[in-house]
């Protein structure tokens, strides 16, 4: 029998980068395919390039035997291909009846949308496929599981047989990863074949019948999970070995260096985000503040970095009243802070190198004489973090945008660990990075840890909470609902946490 | 995009600063009420509201009452709003108690001008509805365009130009040809908007701008030069009022909402045909996801710069009929700039209202109501200068812009031009 999917030679050149170099991919009929590889290996493209987002530059894309040409969306959902992509394709203050519906929509009359029609058939998909959700509800009001979910019924809705994922369990709680797998066991037992794309070792190995492997646009290699292990897979992923387990010396805390009481923070729709939270932070211990996305983390590393005032409560910075300090005064004091969004809060794209790496010492000497910039003392200074934290970059000219996300990372890690610091607010500091730069910004946090700075370390992916962690605090709706010691806890227990079920 | 969960705990937060500086308003206004108008009232004078428009045949006697009694009463209302306000707190029914105060507040400035004298109050309203016209109409057009992702401040322009043609060609063949030219010149001018925001990409307020200049400069040069030298080319003659059979033989209500032109009636049809068009069809349905998210739109096949197209033409066409109203609905005839910044404050509706055709239209009656009171008070006993009154309708816009009543949800993807990557 013909694969259902068959990819040939796929080749996509972009501007300087060739994103996908003769790619040949197969995937029978209700099988689970994962798509390993780092970001930026090419995955996403070659998966839009299926969707009839990206036109090929070569290749050829056989659908059971059957050679097919895809130009537009409706190409690739007209051949039974759906996906869910990685930033979900919902608008959110339409309901669920409308964002599934959209583009193929229930009529009658000539143009009057049958909701009711619709919504009848999602309750149908959903009793079918185990995906409970209201039709009526709007997306906005929606967690973000829920809202995977109506992604999944979009594409069940017309009727695709291959279903893309892009990155699914990025967003979800454990609990909420383990509800997909079940959800994806489920549509596979229907005959549904998946693509399932992902950089997690461990779920690949948990969730997949076949893995295939890209690395820099290529394909290294299709594997099972019987016949590879995650050290061979991080390897090939990667290009070399890597160090998948950090190690680090038990914590010595000493005082307390970040002090948080009864903190209240609204946020940009003035709705309380953070609600009463107090915890310490010592110097020489990392706090691991875990969470799913949107449950306050954001507007809490706003509030202990003075970008966000907030309403009640009080911030002590080494036994000094900070509550409503700015962000100079906190780094004035020895707070240094990667924030979550790098592009918009910690970097200038538009600047150079050398002066991102000045960006909060600029006016000191000796960078500063009087009201001018000595810029000698900035490009030595530029050159020597360059070498010292292993950015690469062409010069300390070139400017921020043309960095890789990883190497903007480091200017920023650069920038902060290059001064005396006393507190490390370090938000998402992985986020979006490969796991060459990730084993790197975790061996600096730990580094920093042992000189005896006291670090906040904020993200949404357990395994870096669990792995960097001396204390961990979890934060459910606004609240911190427990705090515990990383030794005595496993990993389903603050997924459990995460998802609100409080400790007895 | 991001798509961040809403923490379901956090409940709506009324800040209580808010509610206590609501409350003192309440009080101020009371106040106002006290010190301006009861304190010059002498009690025992009357006041009468005239019930029937001039020229109407649905005759509704008079409204006569005591000014100082009526002046207390609201004093009274005001004051047990406003405590209440400040001891419990209306939550999030502020905004309408807000609204009912400041009603009160109005109707005692009117109480207290007419003591002693008579002012029409039908006729104030019909007026009102009148000036409404080209601000619905216009917010409308913004609607179209803005609901499917594309800004356009250029409907004043747009209107204008629409006058222009309306006036023109009015005059030279008859005042139907006259109205299609106008919303011709309409769809021209959105197809300019369409084709500098959509293909060229153009900033989307330099272009509007573009377009609201060169119709002033084009319409006043032309006008200077033409119509109002040769007065044969600016007379297009109007439509005619038409009663709607029974609904205008309703005392008071009839002859405010149901005795007018051609383009009132339009209001209203295109009031519940954009409605239903925008929020119950497979076509507003598109149109909204395209303002929304044009690339979740894309991903499921809607052509997201053709819908554009289509709602930036649309919506061209209608500021071009609202432009009509002006000439054919309004005064007749041409003058330089005669719109006046109407396009604006119809954007300003727009925004009111939400993005909503009710809301719109609702924004629009208020708008027109401060245009219309401007017109009136001129001849109450009001000491103010006649030329501070005409600025009535923009104080209230600049007013309810500046957010007293609350903020909207404007289409998530406003202005930003789709580019496939």
């Amino acid at each position: 029998m013909a694969p259902i999917l068959e990819l040939r030679g796929i080749t996509k050149q972009f501007p300087g980068v060739l994103a996908n170099d003769h790619i040949d991919l197969t995937l029978n009929q209700g099988e689970v395919l994962a798509l390993l590889g780092e970001n930026g290996a090419g995955k996403t493209t070659l998966m839009n390039i299926l969707y009839g987002l990206y036109k090929p530059d070569e290749g050829e894309i056989f659908v059971r035997g059957k050679k097919i040409d895809i130009h537009s969306p409706s190409d690739a959902i007209a051949q039974g291909i759906g996906m869910v992509h990685q930033h979900f394709m919902l608008v959110p203050v339409f309901t669920v009846t409308d964002n599934v519906m959209l583009g193929d929509e229930y009529v009658r009359g000539g143009g009057f949308l049958d909701r009711r029609r619709a919504a009848a058939r999602i309750r149908e998909i959903s009793r079918q496929y185990n995906l409970q959700v209201d039709p009526d509800a709007y997306i906005k009001d929606l967690p973000v599981g829920l809202q995977q979910r109506v992604e999944i019924i979009k594409l069940l809705f017309r009727e695709a047989e291959i279903l893309i994922l892009d990155e699914p369990t990025a967003v979800l709680t454990p609990q909420e990863v383990d509800e997909l797998f079940g959800i994806m066991k489920s549509l596979v037992e229907h005959g549904k074949s998946i693509i399932f794309i992902t950089h997690k070792l461990r779920e690949v190995m948990d969730f997949s019948d076949r893995i295939t492997v890209i690395r820099a646009g290529k394909v290294v290699g299709t594997t099972t999970p019987q016949e590879a292990d995650q050290n061979k897979l991080a390897a090939m992923m990667v290009g070399r070995q890597i160090e998948l387990q950090i190690e680090k010396k038990p914590a010595e805390p000493g005082e307390v260096v970040l002090q948080v009481r009864n903190l209240k923070v609204l946020d940009s729709r003035n709705l309380i985000a953070v609600n009463d939270v107090s915890f310490d932070v010592r110097a020489g211990e990392i706090l691991g503040i875990a969470g799913v996305q949107g449950n306050g983390q954001t507007e809490l590393v706003r509030a202990v970095t003075g970008l966000l005032h907030p309403i009640s409560g009080e911030i002590r910075f080494l036994g000094k009243k900070v509550t409503h300090a700015t962000p100079k005064e906190f780094f004035e004091l020895g707070a240094a802070h990667i924030p979550e969004d790098r592009q918009k809060d910690g970097l200038v794209l538009t600047y150079p190198v050398k002066d991102n790496l000045v960006l909060n010492t600029y006016y000191h000497p000796p960078f500063a004489r009087g009201v001018m910039l000595h810029q000698p003392s900035i490009y030595t200074n530029a050159e020597e973090l360059v070498r010292k934290f292993d950015i690469r970059t062409p010069s300390v000219m070139t400017m921020l945008s043309s960095l890789s996300g990883g190497n903007q990372q480091k200017v920023i890690v650069a920038r902060e660990f290059s001064r005396p610091i006393k507190l490390l607010v370090a938000s998402q500091p992985t986020r979006g990075l490969d796991v060459g730069s990730i084993e790197y910004i975790h061996h600096r946090l730990v580094e920093k840890r042992d000189e005896g700075c006291a670090v906040l370390l904020v993200s949404t992916e357990l395994d870096e909470i669990m792995e960097l962690s001396d204390r961990i605090a979890v934060m459910y709706r606004g609240r911190i609902i427990v705090t515990v010691d990383a030794k005595e806890v496993t990993k389903e227990q603050i997924g459990l946490y995460m998802a609100g079920v409080v400790p007895a | 995009m991001t798509t961040q969960t809403m923490t379901k705990s956090a409940t709506g937060y009324i800040s209580p600063t808010r509610e206590r500086v609501m409350g003192v308003l309440f009080l101020i206004i009371a106040a106002a009420i006290w010190v301006f108008f009861i304190r010059n009232t002498t009690p025992g004078v009357e006041t009468t509201f005239g019930m029937t428009p001039g020229g109407s045949q649905v005759q509704t006697p008079d409204w006569v009452f005591e000014t100082y009694t009526a002046l207390n009463i609201l004093l009274f209302l005001s004051i047990a709003l406003a405590v209440y306000q400040l001891v419990r707190g209306f939550k999030r029914y502020t905004n309408i108690v807000l609204g009912v105060i400041s009603g009160f507040f109005i109707f005692a400035f009117l109480a207290w001008g007419a003591s002693g004298l008579s002012l029409n109050l039908s006729g104030l309203l019909r007026v009102m509805v009148i000036r409404s016209v080209p601000l619905t109409l216009g917010a409308f057009s913004g609607i179209l365009c803005e609901r499917s992702g594309v800004f356009n401040i250029a409907i004043e322009g747009m209107m204008l130009t629409a006058a222009f043609c309306a006036a023109l060609f009015g005059s030279l063949v008859n005042i139907w040809f006259g109205l299609l030219t106008a919303m011709i010149s309409g769809l021209v001018l959105g197809g300019v908007l369409a084709v500098l925001a959509i293909k060229y990409k153009v900033n989307q307020i330099i272009a509007g701008t573009v377009i609201n200049i060169f119709a002033t400069g084009l319409t006043s040069f032309l006008s200077a030069k033409f119509l109002q030298k040769y007065q044969y080319l600016n007379n297009p003659g109007r439509f005619p009022t038409w009663d709607v059979p029974g609904l205008s033989q309703i005392p008071f209500i009839g002859p405010i909402f149901f005795s007018h032109n051609l383009f009132v009636y339009a209001m209203y049809i295109l009031l519940i045909v954009l409605t239903v068009a925008l929020f119950y069809t497979r076509w507003g349905l598109r149109l909204r996801s395209v303002g929304e998210h044009p690339k979740a739109a894309d991903t499921l096949g809607i052509q997201v710069n053709r819908t554009r197209y289509m709602a930036v033409l649309l919506g061209g066409t209608m500021a071009g009929f609202a432009g009509a109203y002006f000439i054919l609905g309004s005064v007749g005839r041409f003058d330089e700039v005669l719109t006046a910044g109407r396009g604006f404050i119809a954007l300003a509706a727009m925004i009111f209202g939400n993005w909503n055709p009710f809301g719109a239209f609702g924004a629009g009656l208020l708008f027109g109501f401060a245009d219309s009171l401007a017109g009136k008070l001129t001849i109450l006993r009001v000491p103010i200068h006649n030329k501070f009154l005409e600025m009535a309708p923009y104080i209230v816009t600049m007013i309810v812009l500046a957010g007293i009543i609350g903020r909207g949800q404007p289409p998530a993807a406003g202005g930003q031009p789709y580019e496939k990557e």
